[in-house]
């Protein structure tokens, strides 16, 4: 019997681009949570926490209500495209995204937080816009929480599992990630598959927190 | 003359500044106070980084006003030259060569090295240089020393020199540090709780002994003289200024300087002793007499075109009879050399 590695490609691939977004726009939500005086921030910080503190079922559920074909945003791609976002890739990557997005915003928050106040005004006073600002000092200064955000929103989008589960994750080839796949092989007295998919999974998530604590302690040296 | 107009009006809770003023768009002007008068705030309205600031929405970048921190707030991850060229690149106008600003602050060794390595005199050398190579229009200089190491204030202090008697840029130079404003300014305006109080040529403002600000340690008097000799066998030198000669221990290399005479320094005489130990008595009038405290008293000295402050006790005075117009002799235990 060959293993299927299907699942641990479709899980790697999900994780990339849930980064990639994550990144592109959890550093201005970041950056805005971390700046602002707004008396909305505490809201929008406590809205952005609360997958840490729900249970996936619960996200998954609510996130099946809308992104299906009838719920508010899925109605609206189903007229837009013609397929449902509800088991399909692109709705898992919408849910991932969700799902890790305090993980991705609370590294880089941290880190724009940290950064020497004068050190932007500095920037400014000496022509840089504010998005120049941004790009040219305040990101790279925060190299070290980018790292943590990517590192950390990469692996636990790589090990969820409720959330995919409820939203339609066990299309072979489509939405079945490797947590499913362990499941289903269990499930099915499988053990050996499902043994090396684990163990599989258990040793790229200590590479890639050691890969991300080995950069942090190089960059504190320095 | 060129001036450079200043109108602030900023609210806070327990605080405000209103200031409208304006400066000579050349030299620098000291901005003299104590802590919490406003120095700090006045120079971020200028800069456009004070946020309850109401007007003047023109963004901070385009303002094209140099400012120096406290701290020197050099970007870490960059090198020397890159915090330099920082400002560089991002104003339009060519600006002067690198090397020249980093000779003027004699930087041209520290350019490849990380901000990290540098000591905090060093750094706000370069923190210097990387506002002179956006060529500003102003310059804003807020406290620059106070974060360096008293021992090494001697580090930054000649290039401020430096800058004063090379840079055509106008500068504001905001201190609570009496000596710095004294030896580095040229016109000055000081502040108490958010309000100018006095301002002018800083020759004036300092003769002007009614202040509170520049009451106590801070009295005393400024002024220019050039050298006229230097006695190698006493190892004194004699620099001339419009109120006469003063004879001053050591030798120094300008021709022309700023002396600094403070008002604990000179004492008065109804006539010349001619046995003290003292090498500088002169001639004065006597312009305006203080209350300074309940003991003495503040006496304004006019010596030809020149002033000095002396301070000395109320019951001197009465013992003295010392009245607007008498002609005395001022004794100068010590003068201060700046340049």
């Amino acid at each position: 019997m060959t293993l299927d590695l299907g699942p641990l490609f479709i899980s790697a691939q999900l994780a990339v681009v849930t980064t990639v977004i994550l990144i592109v726009l959890g550093a201005p939500l970041a950056w805005w949570l971390a700046q602002t005086r707004s008396r909305w921030q505490p809201v929008v910080q406590a809205v952005v926490a609360m997958p840490i503190v729900l249970p996936p079922t619960v996200l998954g559920f609510y996130l099946l209500v809308v992104l299906g074909p009838y719920g508010a945003i899925g109605s609206w791609w189903v007229r837009l495209t013609g397929d449902a976002l509800t088991f399909s890739f692109t709705g898992l990557v919408i849910a991932s995204c969700i799902y890790s997005l305090p993980f991705a915003i609370q590294p880089m928050q941290n880190a724009f937080e940290s950064l020497p106040r004068g050190n932007l005004e500095a920037a400014w006073t000496l022509g840089a816009s504010r998005l120049d600002a941004f790009l040219s000092v305040a990101v790279p200064l925060s190299a070290r929480g980018f790292v943590s955000a990517m590192v950390l929103s990469f692996a636990h989008t790589l090990g969820e599992f409720g959330v995919v589960l409820m939203v339609g994750g066990n299309i072979p080839g489509e939405t079945r990630v490797v947590s499913i796949a362990i499941f289903n092989h269990v499930e099915t007295l499988n053990y050996a598959a499902a043994h090396t998919l684990s163990l599989l999974l258990v040793a790229f998530a200590f590479l890639s927190l050691l890969a991300m604590f080995v950069v942090n302690r190089r960059w504190q040296r320095q | 003359m060129m001036t450079i107009a200043l109108k602030h009006a900023v609210r806070f809770a327990d605080f405000n500044l209103d200031i409208e003023t304006e400066i000579p768009a050349q030299g620098i002007t000291g901005v003299f106070g104590a802590s919490g008068s406003g120095k700090t705030t006045l120079l971020r309205c200028i800069a456009g980084l004070e946020q309850s600031a109401p007007h003047d929405r023109t963004p901070v970048h385009r303002r094209r006003i140099g400012f120096v921190f406290q701290q020197p707030q050099l970007f870490l991850h960059m090198s020397v030259r890159k915090n330099i060229e920082y400002g560089l690149h991002r104003n339009a106008k060519s600006g002067p060569a690198i090397d020249d600003i980093a000779a003027m602050l004699d930087i041209n060794n520290l350019l490849d090295r990380a901000p990290r390595s540098l000591s905090g005199g060093e750094a706000q050398r370069v923190s210097i240089a990387r506002v002179l190579c956006q060529s500003p229009r102003l310059i804003l200089m807020d406290e620059p020393l106070s974060a360096v190491d008293e021992r090494r204030r001697n580090d930054v202090l000649p290039y401020l020199d430096r800058l004063h008697t090379e840079s055509a840029v106008p500068i504001i130079y905001v201190s609570h540090n009496i000596d710095e404003i004294c030896r580095l300014s040229d016109h000055l305006l000081v502040l108490d709780d958010g309000k100018v109080v006095a301002e002018g040529e800083l020759q004036q403002v300092l003769a002007m002994t009614n202040l509170p600000q520049l009451a106590g340690q801070n009295a005393g008097a400024v002024v220019s003289a050039v050298q006229a000799e230097y006695d190698v066998h006493d190892d004194l030198t004699a620099f001339d200024f419009p109120g006469g000669r003063l004879w001053v221990t050591g030798r120094y290399a300008s021709s022309k300087v700023r002396l600094r005479v403070r008002a604990s320094d000179v004492s008065l005489s109804l006539s010349k002793a001619e046995s003290s130990t003292i090498l500088n008595i002169l001639p004065a009038e006597i312009r305006r007499i203080e209350t300074e405290s309940a003991a003495t008293l503040l006496v304004s000295l006019q010596l030809g075109e020149a002033g000095l402050v002396a301070r000395i006790t109320r019951r001197s005075s009465q013992a003295l009879n010392l009245r607007i117009g008498d002609r005395v002799f001022a004794q100068i235990k010590s003068v201060t050399v700046r340049r």
